[in-house]
């Protein structure tokens, strides 16, 4: 993006010279208009979602949400102080951390180490075997459910937040690894050869040359992960329902009652969204970096 | 670089000499201890899985051989074809739909100074899950056209071209000399000439609707060549006598009245005023028909029903759209940062437009960066989940159904586990395509 933003404004130093700059911006106003009339169409379903968060389903079956623009008595904090108090959103909140800060971290810990043996340990039939996890990047998860189930069950951790961790690091895994491996087979291996001839074990270098010179890597993966796990609704259906639902799960519960629950659900989703929005606001950088790396490597 | 630790470099000549006989075996044992954690999990929660679904689905709840009895369940089953029916229309349409418009969108993108804020506002959607697309879509498909932000938009339009009319649910008695015509408006039986009069009265006609200033109707008085018509309402507390005008039952003031020769061409219009008439003149001998026009009884725009049935499909698609077009636009306009300026500027210097730029040279220069994201959606619409089960309301999950969806259902919400295993391996086999392209890709570069 940053290139980007660089060429855009060599085009214009280049076009400025030619006196053409006034008649080249009103000539652009359909664009202009076109751009931001587009970005502002984006966020509307956002900017209602939010302004809806603050109505009580009263307002909600009686007028749109954007009468509460001209009209802001209606908007009320009423949602949010019932939401307070309202146990069973919190234990899903609070499951949902649960399950999401593990699984990434696992995922990012197991997929670092394989992705390391496969970028700068020789051993026979390592291009086959990365060859089967590219093969498994695609593999739907649906794939998996029924048998995962019943192992669960005779591990005795289906229903749990553990199973719902458990799964998710093994669907996070061949991406993570793809990713990983991709970014450490960019490390010299001159750096690792002069310190496999320095003494140091494979855990070491591991630990103090692969771990640090990959975090840009790891980062990106870390906040995919992260999002990607807090996001789900299909694994914590099948595997952490009832008292190990997560917040996508406890909302879904609640849109059978669409209209007469819209003041636990548009606060409740808000919550759900703004998380991994300030991730990605936050983390920006590494995101779009995890995104092309992960779409174009 | 201060990574070599103290203690790599306490022990150099053990290691050197411990080194070189063991390149070989003990490495071995190394790479498979690093790759050991994922290769369990992997192994028992991807690979066996994979192969026993594929088992499961010859197979019945108790595990006992039914040969293909699951596959052709899914030929049976209506609502798994209209699964399969609908991830094949997303499959055609969303990834080329989201791929052109986001490659449109990227070059546009880079010719204003503000590229990065444009694609972030796109791209934001992406951070979002389909759970919360789906609640924000709800949202906003509301059918009712008061409270749905797009029926509201749409509903404006419409309402500017014809609104709704003044007499909505408005009707006449059976026994009224009046009769409806085809195309929906209100004709006096007899035919009427200048100096003569006409009538119509209607009923159902609720007191909100009619406008503060109306007065009571009165019998229409012809003289000379007008044609006067009254428009009233044919009732009053009590009930009164049909088909007369009597003192308490009032003239409807803004119904749109026409005035039709003997092949049905409407020769004028006249809105009625308080008292419920109008007064047509100089329009020619006739014979004509009064007749109050359709426009009256138009209910004005009622709200389209997005998640209804025959519309659900094209709606997620187009929520599909908001979620993944960020996507394609900063995908492709990574790529199109990285594409050599000078060969760009050879073309506009060679006397190409823009259009003949992008198309010939843009173009084909990123097909690799644009394949990618096609594929990528590909794979996202095939195995699409939560936008679907949450967006889609009850009553129209059976004709949203996505095979990502369905194997849900019937293996969990059904407990059916049989042939929800033949419809994951449906899935699967689906995605095969995707699986050969992508080790292809892999291969030729590696």
């Amino acid at each position: 993006m940053a290139i980007a933003a660089r060429t855009t404004a060599e085009n214009r130093a280049e076009r400025s010279p030619r006196g053409k700059r006034l008649s080249d911006t009103v000539a652009r106003g359909p664009l202009h208009v076109f751009l931001i009339g587009l970005a502002l169409l984006w966020l509307t379903p956002v900017v209602g979602l939010f302004v809806s968060s603050f109505r009580t389903v009263a307002a909600y079956s009686e007028s749109g949400w954007w009468t509460a623009l001209t009209n802001p008595r209606q908007l009320t904090l009423q949602p949010y102080l019932e939401l307070v108090q309202n146990e069973s959103l919190w234990t899903a909140v609070l499951n949902t951390v649960k399950i999401s800060v593990p699984a990434s971290l696992l995922v990012v810990m197991i997929a670092a180490l394989a992705a390391y043996a496969f970028a700068h340990i020789e051993f026979k039939g390592r291009d086959w075997i990365f060859i089967l996890v590219v093969a498994l990047l695609v593999v739907p998860l649906q794939m998996a459910l029924i048998p995962v189930a019943r192992l669960f069950g005779l591990a005795g951790i289906f229903g749990t937040v553990t199973a719902a961790i458990v799964f998710h690091v093994a669907f996070g895994l061949p991406f993570a690894i793809f990713l990983l491996r991709n970014f450490f087979i960019g490390i010299p291996g001159d750096i690792l050869e002069a310190a496999r001839i320095d003494g140091a074990s494979e855990l070491q270098i591991f630990r103090r040359l692969m771990l640090p010179l990959g975090m840009p890597a790891i980062a990106s993966l870390l906040i995919f992960q992260f999002i990607w796990t807090w996001n789900d609704l299909l694994v914590a259906l099948v595997f952490a329902p009832g008292s190990s639902a997560p917040l996508n799960v406890y909302i879904r519960s609640q849109m059978r009652q669409y209209g007469t629950s819209i003041d636990i659900i548009a606060p409740g989703t808000f919550i759900s969204m703004s998380v991994p929005l300030l991730v990605f606001f936050a983390f920006q950088r590494y995101f779009v970096q995890g995104i092309l790396a992960g779409a174009v490597k | 670089m201060s990574v070599t630790s103290a203690d790599v470099r306490a022990r150099p000549e053990r290691a050197r000499t411990r080194r070189k006989p063991s390149a070989g075996g003990s490495k071995k044992w190394v790479a498979w201890a690093f790759l050991a954690p994922a290769a369990v999990i992997i192994g028992a929660l991807i690979i066996y899985p994979t192969i026993d679904t594929i088992a499961q689905s010859f197979q019945n709840e108790s595990r006992q051989f039914v040969g293909v009895d699951n596959y052709k369940a899914i030929t049976e089953s209506p609502r798994i074809l209209t699964a399969i029916r609908n991830t094949f229309i997303w499959v055609v349409v969303a990834p080329a739909l989201i791929t052109g418009f986001g490659l449109i969108v990227a070059v546009l993108t880079e010719r204003v100074s503000y590229t990065t804020a444009i694609r972030v506002v796109l791209f934001m959607p992406i951070a979002i899950s389909g759970l919360a697309a789906g609640v924000l879509w709800r949202l906003t498909y509301e059918p009712d056209p008061e409270r749905g932000a797009l029926n509201v938009v749409i509903g404006s339009v419409v309402n500017l071209v014809g609104g709704p009319g003044a007499y909505p649910d408005a009707t006449v008695l059976p026994e009224a000399p009046v009769q409806e015509t085809s195309d929906g408006a209100l004709a006096a039986r007899s035919t009427v000439r200048p100096g003569e009069s006409a009538e119509i009265g209607l009923v159902n006609v609720l007191d909100e609707e009619i406008p503060a200033g109306a007065t009571q109707a009165s019998e229409p008085q012809a003289s000379g060549d007008s044609i006067p018509v009254v428009v009233w309402r044919d009732f009053k507390p009590g009930g009164g006598e049909p088909g007369v005008i009597e003192e308490g039952e009032l003239g409807l003031p803004g119904a749109v009245v026409e005035l039709t020769d003997a092949s049905g061409e409407v020769v004028a219009t006249q809105t009625t005023g308080p008292d419920g008439s109008v007064s047509f003149s100089g329009v020619g001998d006739g014979p004509f028909k009064a007749q109050i026009a359709a426009s009256t009884f138009s209910p004005g725009f009622e709200g389209i029903e997005w998640l209804g049935s025959s519309l659900v499909t094209p709606a997620l698609i187009l929520a599909f759209f908001w979620m993944s077009v960020g996507f394609a636009v900063v995908i492709i306009g990574g790529g199109l940062s990285a594409l050599p300026r000078d060969v760009l500027e050879a073309a506009r210097v060679d006397g190409a437009n823009e259009w003949q730029t992008f198309r010939l040279v843009t173009v084909p220069l990123m097909r690799p960066v644009i394949g990618v994201v096609f594929v990528t959606l590909t794979i996202n619409v095939l195995k699409i989940f939560d936008l679907v089960y949450v967006l889609a309301p009850g009553a129209s999950q059976d004709e949203a159904n996505v095979i990502g969806v369905e194997m849900f259902r019937t293996a969990f919400s059904e407990r059916n586990f049989g042939v929800g295993a033949a419809v994951a391996v449906l899935l699967f086999i689906l995605v095969i395509p995707i699986m050969a392209l992508n080790l292809r890709n892999f291969r030729r570069e590696s």
